[in-house]
């Protein structure tokens, strides 16, 4: 049942996604810290196979916009349709559970849990084995149980962090702890996956695999990622699409090139050219 | 002889302790406030299975369980009610609003059961103790039941935080509230969860308090949950390992001050031992430093 949806003619989907349902569309989407607008007139379509990239200066409210989408903060103004549900009335775990997950600037890693239980957290509402068989140790608990350990090295495997299971998360090198958010993340089973800063303290080389893995990621699980990031080589690298956000809104969108080549990005990033 | 007797009644003594402030460790270690109405619900508990088995001469067993129960529907009822509101509020307003439960429970108690005390029976009443040594060594059934139970308990505790499903979420709650809630879990019914659980472990605490010291008022839980308090910050508030440590600890320092101090002064030197241990390391014995972020 494909039918043609019309596309906004702000969109920046790749072609391949036009006639699915947009996995995240804003309208309006706003948000007001007291008198403070930080983000206003936010609109965004992702497509369900896309690749988008959220660029701007510090401060402009990049994270600010991961949070209204995964409802730490509630929108003061606009919709977000979430695979075409509007998610006004979800709270940031029902968010999850509709299909958002999310890693963070700076770590946020359940640091005294293994490596293991971190997966295991974020497969949490697919683990269904009850409190009582868990105490009572009866045969569903085991059953569950070894189905999530299994998911959780099928997971961790990806980033090839499999011999790390039993590892202290707090105690994973850095680079390490930020695959592992991600692991966790997708363990929550999202259609669209947000990474904040992924290759934040990431040396080049461990960027580039970083790059390489964020595309296997969303072509093993069909699913759309849309990161913010201030490694350019990174973002015209792999993203299909860029908004780019200034003092709260959006000032430019496009493919990588056209936003290289646009004069308010480049105002925005190094201020104004001279004149003459 | 003397010697061993003491350590081993201290750490009866200590085990109840120790169950105690598990309630103020992993409540404190989920939802990172005070419950100073955790002690009051160890007298409910205690005074539900009196009137088991006085009233309805039901036998001991059914008392504990009743008991169990009802204090694990209070413990729920009491954070829907007074803490569930004041989840975004400052600490002092959910310490102050904690006094206050801790008053209206003493109260209620106080209207229900009347201000005369009750003389409880032991739950183990006519079980045999041990005698050792030749009869040098007489130790009650109370006091080995104690000791059994909190070993069961801790095992049972250690098991559900560690392998259980809910019990990683309760400590991915407690690390991080906020991400957990991202990863998909209900923070709200973690919460309760805590709280039942703490709340049904005050209930068996109060059961073995009153096997072993009979007298049983509205105040009883008053005393036992401030030492119990004091035994979750000397081992490291949030910390279960160092519930359990604190308490055997503040158990044995409070039999040893009573046999060979002061019974008097017992109580003075308990809290003198966690002011000394608070002043040398902060974050009690088991406790883990925390880093604030910049």
């Amino acid at each position: 049942m494909s039918k043609m949806v019309p596309v906004p003619s702000n969109s920046i989907i790749p072609e391949r996604d036009l006639d699915k349902i947009p996995v995240l569309e804003t309208k309006h989407l706003g948000i007001d810290f007291g008198g403070l607008t930080a983000v206003e007139d936010f609109n965004l379509t992702i497509g369900r196979t896309e690749i988008a990239g959220l660029i701007g200066p510090n401060g402009a409210g990049k994270t600010t916009v991961f949070n209204l989408l995964t409802k730490v903060y509630q929108p003061t103004r606009g919709t977000i349709l979430l695979n075409g549900t509007d998610t006004a009335n979800l709270n940031a775990v029902q968010v999850n559970k509709a299909g958002i997950a999310r890693t963070f600037q700076n770590i946020r890693l359940f640091s005294n849990l293994t490596v293991e239980d971190n997966v295991k957290i974020g497969l949490h509402n697919s683990v269904n084995s009850g409190m009582f068989s868990s105490i009572l140790r009866l045969p569903r608990h085991w059953k569950s149980e070894r189905a999530a350990h299994e998911q959780a090295l099928d997971l961790l495997s990806i980033f090839d962090m499999q011999d790390l299971a039993d590892h202290e998360a707090g105690a994973l090198p850095y680079g390490a702890q930020r695959r592992l958010e991600i692991v966790r993340a997708l363990a929550t089973n999202p259609s669209l996956l947000l990474l904040d800063e992924p290759a934040a303290g990431m040396n080049p080389s461990e960027t580039a695999e970083l790059m390489e893995n964020i595309r296997k990621i969303r072509d093993t699980f069909q699913i759309a990622i849309m990161l913010i990031e201030h490694d350019m080589n990174l973002v015209m690298g792999i993203c299909e699409g860029i908004a780019v956000l200034n003092y709260g809104k959006i000032i430019a969108k496009g493919t990588p090139s056209e936003i290289q080549n646009n004069p308010q990005v480049i105002e925005a990033y190094l201020g104004k050219q001279k004149e003459g | 002889m003397n010697l061993l007797l003491n350590l081993i009644n201290g750490i009866s003594l200590g085990s109840i302790y120790a169950i105690i402030a598990l309630g103020y460790t992993m409540v404190y270690g989920i939802a990172k406030m005070l419950n100073f109405a955790h002690g009051d619900v160890i007298m409910v508990g205690a005074y539900i299975c009196f009137c088991t088995v006085s009233y309805l001469s039901l036998p001991p067993a059914a008392g504990i369980l009743l008991a169990m129960l009802v204090c694990t529907v209070l413990g729920i009822v009491i954070e829907r009610l007074a803490y569930k509101p004041l989840r975004s509020a400052p600490s002092l307003a959910v310490l102050i609003t904690a006094i206050g439960v801790s008053y209206f429970l003493q109260n209620a108690a106080l209207l229900i059961w009347k201000s005369d005390p009750k003389v409880f029976t032991s739950v183990v009443d006519g079980w045999p103790g041990l005698t050792l040594f030749g009869g040098q060594l007489r130790i009650s059934a109370v006091t080995i039941v104690t000791i059994l139970a909190n070993i069961v308990i801790m095992i049972a505790l250690t098991l559900f935080t560690g392998k259980t499903k809910m019990g990683k979420a309760m400590r991915a709650v407690s690390e991080d509230k906020g991400a957990a809630q991202l990863m998909g879990i209900n923070v709200n019914s973690t919460i309760s969860l805590t709280f039942a659980i703490g709340s049904g472990l005050a209930a068996i605490a109060g059961v073995l308090l009153c096997s072993a010291y009979p007298t049983l008022m509205p105040t009883t839980g008053s005393m036992p949950g401030i030492k119990a308090f004091t035994a979750a910050v000397l081992g490291g508030i949030g910390s279960i390992p160092g519930a359990m440590l604190g308490g055997i600890l503040l158990g044995v320092i409070e039999i040893f001050a009573k046999a060979y101090i002061s019974t008097q002064l017992s109580d003075a030197i308990v809290f003198a031992v966690l002011i000394v241990v608070l002043l040398i390391k902060p974050t009690g014995l088991l406790g883990k430093k925390i880093n604030e972020k910049v």
